[in-house]
């Protein structure tokens, strides 16, 4: 039996888009981007997606499965396919119109119930957070859900002997953990760079077809996914502060008007 | 009677900032509700700190002591917490948006089946919910969302709340709360703790910071920048895109997934100001910045800004101040 990895994933709008090309849907209460930007897989899921990679290096290719796992109303196949191309095993799509609008507690569920109905699963890796919503909470929920021990915010994840050894991220360093499987585990980008797809990688995935769910192949009711957290408004901050820019006839001069002005403003 | 329980953490022997700024968050829910603002202390010893608590405007205290929480290890202050709430029964149980609450927050939330609202800068009671404001898409949006069912459950970025002065000689009554952890039934174990060994100034606590980011191109500039950080008596920080470059370790990573910083100066050098890193920088009254860019976001949130490049401005800038400061 090779060990079985699901990572979960997310598509969000692309983080990178300029603040100023950003717009509020205000009946889908999201933010926007221009049409012609495409989403992304969320950046710390690709993390979690190059974590599984790198168990699946170091015990072999045909000893580790992994699954990638996303739940959403609608997907752009090219982009959530990518975890694909990088070289995961296969893609589940929990697809259903209920999806769009859950919050952290009920997307848990959905991927939690998806969890389940693969049968064993030995290690969930995830993201830390997603950014478009910034909650980093659907990894904990699924682990109390699944009754799974979890650890948040890791570097380094490998996997010894029924067991998997991580790094935590904490202020002043690292913790080295070791934790049973089966568990949950988020990644963050102190792992290091998600590996890019290769050519091959490519043309594999385009072969791979994903696994649409429905809630209701999962034993969901969309009436018993009312959000915990309600969403009552969304709405761009505004910014008045005014910058005083500093002149001087070359670069060197404003640096030296700079220390001055500050000097003067008593700050330094 | 219920209350509003805030979740106590420990630095240096006393009560975390975090801690006092929840004081001050609770304190106003706690009045709409008609309730006590209580805090629960998970510590290995929390005597002296429950005094604290009481000073800084605690009606009652709840101490939780255990050898095994002396460490910060979510899953042993989970246990704790979750007895401290069977017993209390709070209406409101406040988190710091720390290393710890946003493990505890959540898992505990989630156990007693209820949402929490993660990262919030803002806190009200209207009617039978709590609205909540927090920032979203890295801070460049703010969602308002309502908790409907109790406890409502919030963890609370530091320094969205000024933290209460204590009021000599108020005192609050303390109750312990005994708690049973079973370490074999913990999955999580902690082999070993690799610290990093700090130098200077905690960049937490630095009142002059000086970031680097991307644009300074290489990990060599950021000596420039360690010299006027020592001019100034201050600290460096970087970008996560200079950290992400291995050009620092992550441990000078300021923003939303870094580092908070309160210092009263910041000078961003090379660094575009995207809402992630803006994140941490956000009770800094004072922002310097230093981009070639005049159309860079960091310009929309500095107070004094040079466009030029930081090659040609930042030696100038630094000797003056050199000069400046011997005067
Ligand atoms: C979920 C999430 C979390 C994140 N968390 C954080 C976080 O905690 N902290 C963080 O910092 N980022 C974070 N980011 C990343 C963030 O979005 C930005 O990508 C990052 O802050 C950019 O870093 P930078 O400003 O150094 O680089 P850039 O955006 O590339 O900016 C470089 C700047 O240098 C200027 N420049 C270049 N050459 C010169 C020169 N010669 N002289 C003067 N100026 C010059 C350019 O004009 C430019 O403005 C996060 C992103 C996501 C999606």
């Amino acid at each position: 039996m090779p060990l079985t990895i699901v990572v979960t994933a997310k598509q969000v709008l692309d983080p990178e888009t300029p603040p100023s090309a950003l717009q509020i849907d205000p009946s889908r209460k999201r933010m926007v981007g221009p049409a012609n930007v495409p989403p992304v897989v969320n950046g710390f899921d690709e993390n979690a997606v190059e974590a599984a990679l790198r168990i699946k290096d170091a015990l072999g290719a045909s000893n580790v499965k992994i699954t990638v796992l996303s739940a959403g109303k609608s997907f752009v196949l090219d982009v959530i396919k990518k975890p694909l191309a990088m070289g995961a095993d296969e893609l589940v799509l929990v697809q259903d119109d209920a999806c769009e609008n859950l919050d952290a507690f009920q997307t848990a569920r959905v991927l939690a119930a998806a969890i389940k109905s693969m049968g064993t699963v030995d290690l969930v890796l995830c993201g830390r957070q997603a950014s478009d919503w910034d909650q980093a909470q659907v990894p904990l929920a699924i682990a109390e859900f699944l009754g799974l021990p979890c650890v948040h915010i890791t570097r380094k994840v490998e996997v010894k002997d029924g067991t998997v050894v991580v790094e935590r991220v904490v202020p002043d360093g690292a913790e080295v953990i070791q934790v049973p499987l089966p568990a949950v585990i988020t990644v963050s980008n102190e792992l290091g760079q998600p590996r890019y797809p290769t050519l091959r990688g490519i043309m594999a995935s385009t072969r791979k077809q994903p696994i649409i769910r429905k809630l209701a192949d999962l034993g969901l009711n969309p009436a018993d996914l009312k959000p915990k957290v309600e969403l009552l408004d969304l709405y761009i901050p505004v910014r008045q502060k005014k910058c005083e820019f500093i002149s001087g006839d070359n670069d060197e001069e404003k640096g030296r008007n700079l220390a001055r002005r500050l000097r003067e403003a008593k700050l330094i | 009677m219920p209350g509003v329980l805030v979740f106590a953490e420990l630095a240096d022997g006393g009560l975390a900032s975090i801690s006092k700024e929840l004081f001050s968050a609770g304190r106003p829910l706690a009045q709409a509700l008609g309730e006590p603002l209580c805090t629960f202390i998970p510590a290995e010893k929390g005597g002296e700190v429950a005094k604290e608590a009481g000073a800084l405007g605690a009606d009652r205290v709840y101490v939780a002591e255990h050898p095994l929480l002396r460490e910060p290890h979510p899953d042993y202050h989970l246990i704790a917490l979750e007895r401290a709430v069977q017993q209390v029964r709070p209406s409101v149980v406040l988190l710091g948006k720390t290393p710890l609450g946003i493990n505890v927050g959540p898992r505990l939330a989630f156990r007693l089946g209820v949402g929490v609202a993660q990262d919030v800068v803002a806190l009200k009671i209207e009617g039978d919910a709590l609205i909540a404001e927090r920032p979203v898409y890295g801070g460049n949006a703010m969602a308002r969302v309502a908790l409907r069912e109790k406890p409502f459950v919030a963890t609370v970025r530091p320094k969205a709340f000024e933290p209460l002065d204590p009021t000599p000689g108020r005192t609050a009554p303390v109750q312990a709360i005994p708690v049973a952890i079973e370490p074999a039934a913990v999955k999580v174990k902690v082999l070993e703790r690799k610290k990093v060994e700090a130098t200077g100034i905690r960049l937490e606590d630095a009142r002059v910071v000086v970031g680097g980011g991307r644009g300074l191109g290489g990990p060599e500039p950021f000596q420039q920048l360690e010299e006027l950080a020592r001019l100034l008596g201050g600290a460096v920080g970087a970008s996560r895109a200079v950290c992400d470059a291995g050009w620092l370790p992550y441990q000078y990573q300021i923003g939303l997934t870094g580092k908070t910083i309160t210092a009263d100066l910041y000078i961003a050098v090379a660094i575009s100001g995207a809402s992630q890193h803006m994140a941490g920088v956000s009770t800094v009254k004072n922002i310097v910045a230093i981009n070639k860019d005049a159309d860079a976001p960091i310009f929309q949130e500095a107070r004094f800004g040079v466009v030029g490049d930081w090659k040609k401005v930042l030696p100038a800038f630094t000797d003056e101040v050199r000069k400046l400061l011997q005067q």
